[in-house]
Parts: structure tokens; C-alpha cells; sequence
């Protein structure tokens, strides 16, 4: 019994937090979150050198040949710094070349993709589907290949796919394919989206050549996204729980610190036991994902409704705590409230992964 | 990480089980008195091997086995899957036995923990008073040393199983406050049987009554039933009452509550069909799921901690609060889920009727959630203290000391 993060990742989440610290200052962060540019090119660079992009990647191709729960430890570093960088797309997307790709397949991109120097992406939500939540599950994915080998269909929600190298797709029964960039056919619109560290796009696939992954993954690929989510919203909401007991400490009203009063203290109680210890949910899915199967996709859905709901509550309430501060546009936590926004939606809503938990339950 | 325990721990779990196998074979026919004389036997056994009061020398009747969080985590679990018969509950091996372990004298240790983890002396605790609840420190009864004897006088509250109990720790004021009111006070030990001493049964909410009032009349208590110095009462009750607190949080608890609440949702019906088909209550169900597994996994998380020599941190003052939150969830829920048997009065808790009753016993859960929000310190009290001690935002200027 050790349910604990390892000396080795816990070396791994103050590394990269140390980096992100230096290099996504506050200004850096409005500046990304602000501008034309689809991520902060200089600071994905320098994520890419410490090796996140090829963290579940063999050795073979340059990658660390970790788990799922290392990359967890990292997504909520990410998360809580809120960083503008294409990270949960790209290493889903070099996730899925993995598991599915032939040897010629991931002989040519996977190297790259640990490295960072080729961007991955994933497509996961179908937006021919007339419900939309449902569409991000894989169980549900309709689009399918021509005689031809070909695709036509399109997609929602895709993160960075403008600057994407390789796009994976969700197909009908689970199975996923890859996209190159440039082939024929293939239009990539962005989205307005509302999390602007993690821009959306529209993809439109018209006679698209593509080449379908072996095997059926989408659910395994999909197990990973909410693992990968959860662990991001933890993140993000810890972060909340932090700030909003540093400026209760420090704003005075009334002659004192307004964190010596009970109704801000019970209120930024309340947030914080919602958070702290839901931590273990994020681990217990990511470990389950590594070594446990037959716990791995309820737990995961299960970690994703939860977090991905306390991330959106705590961060709501922590603009509460701060007054108007809070609900400005120079202030941090209105990214931090977008990406709440985004791990609670991206993938699919808490009540979807709540319907396949009591599913999966036997309920 | 890793969920499984080592090699050695599974032996030490097969040792734990054989253990059981051998020696507890209850009979539910036999009278009860037999079938006390046997937990006795199995306990005082499970003593001899190791299993229980692992921290309590043997000198004092426990079993003085080295600090291990794990092993002890396979004992509950592995006695509990038994319904094997464990440490005694209650505030005498949860708060007077540690409390005499660190304050006590030789002859108190001697006199009271033995025959207190065997389960013969049972104990009440004295703390609140009519107007001293959560400001517990402005406690008015008092103890006067005359000659060789403490006489108390004043009223106590809330003491649980009060009217079955042999003795009391009591909080007294023996010294002048000296400015501040946690000064001044002293814990002393008193036999609740005298007759300077009236318990009377407070009827609760549930019908039962678990708690009591005890009034003191000229009670008395040898001089050297004192435990600590003379006035340093406060300090020596803080270490009990962190030991309450922890005890009153198991994940496990939260667990079996989930777990008895699906069965009733599978048993129950809404719209005549099973009440676990509903899609609201899937989505309930699931809602609390995710908080239940979140405590579980914290404690999983605070035991590795522990038995790691690592320190928790704020999260182990969060437990009972979570633990309660938990237990309001299920009472709506339990609630919603009996539907119109929410009119029928439940069995009081611990008659006899409580073995043929309907789904209408989860009144007492839907109410008993309530009493675990107000024993042990308040919700809005842990508030409090997680906000001060965890978080080290500053006190409000009107409960400072």
C-alpha cells in the first residue's frame, strides 16, 4: 500500500513547476492568452526539452516510457499554472500513434513527436451528431471510410489544429485514423473559443486521404483525456483554494485582514474540502488506467464529472472571495475560470460521465 | 504507487485471518451473557497476539507492538470483515487511555487502563456545560481541594452514554483564571457512582438517549485523581480531543453508508421502477460517488503518508468535516428514496424493533447526520479551525481567548 506519488515524479512535477514559474510569468500568460498567436510557441519549446511531449513514448523513440500517472503529476503542474501550450492534444495525439499505429507508422512520427518537433492533436468530437455531448464518446462516433480509404466528415472542439502536424480522428466502433497536415481536402477553421490557452478548432474533412490506426483505442484514448482533464482541474482548482487564502490574508477592510472574518473563512473552507480531497481521484484513475482494466474506464469518468465540477464551483467561488477584483480582465483568475469552463466541457459534461459511471456500476 | 500491500503485509493479513478463523465462532442463539464472555475471551486473545491496543505497553494490558499504520489498517479490516470484536469504542480507549498514557501517573495507568481496554470500566466525558459548548474554555463547574479530596459542583452535557458509565474526566476550574480562561483549569477523574452525582437521560431528536446531563452536588474525587499538574487541564484535554476528532472521520464509514444507500435505491421504487433506474438518481448516486471515493482515497493517501513518516498536513483536519457533508448527502437521498414512509416514526435506536422496521430506519440517518454535525465540534467550528490552523488565516478579534 503506497498511494503516494513516487521521489521521481514528484522531481518531475517541481521541474516542470519551476520552469513554468520562470518562464509563464502573470504578464507572459495575458500576453499569450491575449494575442493572435495559437500558444506561446518559446514556451512549449522550452516544456519540449524537459521531455513532457514523449513522457508515455518507448525510450526507443526518444521518449521517457513512463505511465499514465506521471503524465497525470504533470497535467495538474500545467493546470495549475494555467499554461498556454498545445500539451494535453499533442501527447493524446502521440498517445494514439502509440497504441494503434503500425511499426512503419510510429517508426516515422512517433520520434518526433517526443520530441515536440512534430505537433499531434486529436479530434474526438463528431459534429455531425445531433446530441452533442454524446458525440465525444467514442461509443457513439458514426463517421466512417469510403471505398476509397478516404474521409468525409467533420469536427469539433479540436485544440490547436491550425499549427497540428498529425491529427488523430474518432471513427465508427472506436477506431481512430491519422491526418497529415496539408492533405487534400482537409480545412481547419478556428473556433472563438472561450479558453483561449487552449484554442478550438473546426476540422472539415472533404474525400480526405487518411490512414486508419489498427485496432479500436478511441476508448482507451478517451480514458486518457479525462484522466489527463482531471488531473488539470485539479490543478486549476488547488490553484483557486491557494489564492483565495493569500488575498484573504492580505486585503484589509474594516481596519484587518478580511480572512479573519468567519464568512469568508467558512466560504473558502467550503471551496477547499471539495478540493483537497478529491486529489486522490485523479491518482486512483490514472493508476487504474496503468494497472487496474477492469476499474480503469469508470474511475477515469468518474475523476473527470467530479474535478472537472469542483474546478468550475471553486473557481466561481473564488471570485466571489476576492470582490471586483475578481471579475476583472488583468486578473489571473479569469483564465484559470476559462479553463474550468473547458475541463468541464472538453470531452464530454459531468452528467454524461455520471450516466456512464452508474452504467458501468451495474446500476 | 501501488494499492496492493507488499508480500510480507499478506502474510501478516493471512496470519490476522487465520487468526480470526481459529478463535471467533459466534453463536447468535447462545444468551447474551455467553456471548459476552466470548468477545472477552477473543479479545483478551487478540490482545496476547499483537492485534489490538498495539500502542498500550503489555504492563498496562495492551499489546505493545512497534508503530505500524499498515498492519493495523489489516487488523481493522480483516476483524471488521469478521464482525470479529475489536478495541472497545467510546471515549475511554479513545480519549482516556491516550490522555493517561501521556499525562497520567504510574499509579493511574495502572489503576484505570487495564480494566478500560477490556471493556469493564466504561467511561463518560465532561466537557461541555449548559452555556460552554463551542467556547468550551468558559466552563464554570468547579473542584475545591478539601483535605484529601477534590468537592465539585456544577452541571456537565452532552456526555454520551453517561447513564452506563463507571467513571468521568471531567474539566474543572480549580485556580483562578489569571487572566486567561483556558488558565486555571483541571482534569480530574471522578466515579460516577456517589451520591453527590445525578445523571438524567436527555431524549434526543431520534427518541433515543445517548447523551446525559450530570449534575454535581458536593461530588468528591481523591486528591491524586488529578491527571497533569493543577491547572494545566486545557493542554492535557487538547491531546484527546485531536484523537476524537480523527476517530470520528473514517473513509470506511462514508463507504458503507454509499454502499447500504444503493442497495435501498435498488430496493425502492420511483415512478414504478427500481428507484437505481431513475435518471436523476443515477446522476445522485454518481454525484456522491465521486466524494465518497475522494474520501476514501484521502485516506489512502494520509495512511501511505503516515507510514512513510511523511505529515499529512491540513487535509487530516478536513476529515470529519467531510465525513459530515457525506453523511447530509445520503440523508437527502435516503430521504427522497423512502418516499411517504418519511411520515412513519422510525424504531428508536437500539429497542427492539429496529430488526423488523421498514426503509423508515433511515430517519434515524437522516437525522443521526445531523448529530454527527454537532458532536465532537461543529461544523462551523472545524470551519474555524481549518481556517486558522490549516490555512493560518488569523482569528476573529471576538473569539479570541
Amino acid at each position: 500500500m503506497n498511494f503516494l506519488l513516487s521521489d521521481e515524479q514528484l522531481e518531475m512535477q517541481r521541474s516542470v513547476e519551476r520552469f513554468l514559474n520562470e518562464r509563464c510569468s502573470s504578464q507572459q500568460l495575458h500576453a499569450a492568452f491575449d494575442g493572435p498567436a495559437e500558444f506561446d510557441e518559446s514556451l512549449w519549446k522550452g516544456l519540449c526539452e524537459l521531455g513532457v511531449a514523449g513522457m508515455l513514448l518507448p525510450d526507443t523513440v526518444g521518449g521517457m516510457d513512463l505511465e499514465l500517472i506521471d503524465l497525470a503529476a504533470v497535467a495538474e503542474v500545467i493546470g495549475r499554472a494555467a499554461a498556454p501550450v498545445p500539451w494535453m492534444g499533442h501527447v493524446l495525439g502521440g498517445l494514439a500513434l502509440q497504441l494503434g499505429g503500425t511499426s512503419a507508422l510510429r517508426e516515422h512520427w512517433l520520434p518526433k513527436v517526443a520530441s515536440g518537433e512534430c505537433l499531434a492533436t486529436v479530434a474526438l468530437c463528431e459534429s455531425t451528431a445531433t446530441e452533442a455531448a454524446e458525440s465525444w464518446q467514442p461509443e457513439q462516433w458514426q463517421q466512417e471510410l469510403d471505398a476509397d480509404g478516404c474521409l468525409s466528415g467533420s469536427y469539433s472542439f479540436v485544440p490547436h489544429a491550425t499549427q497540428a502536424n498529425i491529427l488523430v480522428v474518432g471513427l465508427h466502433d472506436g477506431r481512430l485514423a491519422l491526418v497529415e497536415r496539408g492533405a487534400k481536402g482537409l480545412t481547419v477553421t478556428p473556433q472563438n473559443g472561450i479558453d483561449r490557452t487552449r484554442r478550438l478548432c473546426h476540422v472539415l474533412l472533404e474525400c480526405t486521404p487518411v490512414t486508419l490506426l489498427d485496432g479500436a483505442h478511441g476508448a482507451r484514448l478517451r480514458d486518457a483525456a479525462l484522466v489527463l482533464l482531471a488531473a488539470d482541474a485539479y490543478g486549476g482548482a488547488a490553484r483557486c483554494v491557494d489564492m483565495a487564502v493569500d488575498y484573504a490574508k492580505v486585503r484589509e477592510q474594516f481596519g484587518q485582514p478580511i480572512g479573519r472574518f468567519q464568512g469568508l473563512k467558512h466560504q473558502i473552507v467550503n471551496m477547499a474540502i471539495e478540493v483537497e480531497p478529491a486529489r486522490g481521484l485523479y491518482w486512483h484513475a490514472a493508476h487504474a488506467w496503468d494497472h487496474l482494466p477492469e476499474q480503469a474506464a469508470s474511475s477515469a469518468a468518474l475523476a473527470k464529472a467530479h474535478l472537472g465540477e469542483r474546478f468550475l464551483q471553486a473557481a466561481r467561488d473564488t471570485v466571489e472571495a476576492h470582490g471586483g477584483i475578481g471579475y476583472t480582465w488583468e486578473y489571473d483568475l479569469q483564465i484559470l475560470f476559462k479553463r474550468a469552463m473547458f475541463d468541464h466541457a472538453w470531452m464530454g459534461t459531468p452528467a454524461t460521465h455520471r450516466s456512464r459511471v452508474a452504467d458501468l456500476a451495474g446500476w | 504507487m501501488d494499492l496492493k500491500y507488499s508480500h510480507a503485509y499478506e502474510c501478516f493479513r493471512e496470519e490476522v485471518e487465520a487468526f480470526v478463523r481459529s478463535y471467533w465462532k459466534p453463536d447468535p442463539k447462545a444468551p447474551k451473557s455467553e456471548r459476552k464472555a466470548a468477545e472477552s475471551a477473543f479479545r483478551a486473545r487478540a490482545i496476547e497476539a499483537g492485534f489490538l491496543y498495539r500502542s498500550v505497553p503489555r504492563a498496562y494490558g495492551g499489546s505493545e507492538q512497534t508503530p505500524d499504520v499498515l498492519k493495523a489498517q489489516i487488523i481493522r479490516d480483516t476483524f471488521a470483515l469478521a464482525r470479529a470484536p475489536g478495541e472497545i469504542p467510546g471515549v475511554g480507549v479513545a480519549m482516556v487511555v491516550p490522555t493517561l498514557m501521556e499525562h497520567g501517573t504510574e499509579t493511574q495507568k495502572q489503576r484505570f487502563i487495564r480494566p478500560t481496554l477490556s471493556g469493564e470500566y466504561l467511561w463518560a466525558q465532561g466537557y461541555s456545560e449548559p452555556n460552554a459548548g463551542s467556547d468550551l474554555a468558559s466552563l464554570k463547574t468547579r473542584a475545591e481541594l478539601v483535605d484529601d479530596q477534590w468537592v465539585i459542583n456544577g452541571q456537565k452535557i452532552w456526555s454520551t452514554f453517561a447513564q452506563f458509565a463507571h467513571y468521568m474526566f471531567v474539566l474543572t476550574r480549580t485556580e483562578p483564571t489569571d487572566g486567561s480562561k483556558q488558565a486555571g483549569i483541571s482534569y480530574l477523574l471522578v466515579d460516577l457512582k456517589q451520591p453527590g452525582i445525578t445523571i438524567r437521560p436527555l431524549k434526543q431528536i431520534t427518541g433515543g438517549a445517548e447523551f446525559c446531563e450530570v449534575f454535581f452536588d458536593n461530588a468528591t474525587t481523591p486528591r491524586d485523581w488529578i491527571v497533569g499538574e493543577r491547572g494545566a487541564g486545557w493542554a492535557v484535554s487538547k491531546s484527546t480531543l485531536s484523537h476524537e476528532r480523527s476517530a470520528l472521520g473514517g473513509a470506511s464509514t462514508s463507504v458503507g453508508l454509499f454502499d447500504k444507500l444503493v442497495e435501498l435505491a435498488r430496493r425502492r421504487q420511483i415512478n414504478g421502477l427500481p428507484a437505481i433506474q431513475d435518471p436523476t438518481m443515477r446522476q445522485r448516486l454518481a454525484t456522491l460517488k465521486g466524494s465518497v471515493d475522494s474520501h476514501l482515497y484521502s485516506s489512502y493517501r494520509q495512511l501511505s503518508m503516515t507510514a512513510h513518516g511523511q505529515e499529512p498536513g491540513v487535509v487530516t483536519l478536513m476529515n470529519k468535516l467531510v465525513s459530515t457533508q457525506i453523511g447530509h448527502e445520503v440523508a437527502k437521498i435516503a430521504r427522497d428514496l423512502i418516499g411517504s414512509d418519511l411520515l412513519l416514526a422510525p424504531p428508536v435506536e437500539g429497542s427492539a424493533g429496529g430488526k423488523t422496521a421498514g426503509d423508515e430506519k433511515w430517519i434515524n440517518q437522516f437525522m443521526g447526520s445531523l448529530g454527527i454535525a454537532i458532536a465532537g465540534g461543529t461544523s462551523n467550528i472545524q470551519r474555524n479551525v481549518i481556517a486558522e490552523r490549516g490555512f493560518g488565516l488569523p482569528r476573529e478579534d471576538s473569539v479570541r481567548p
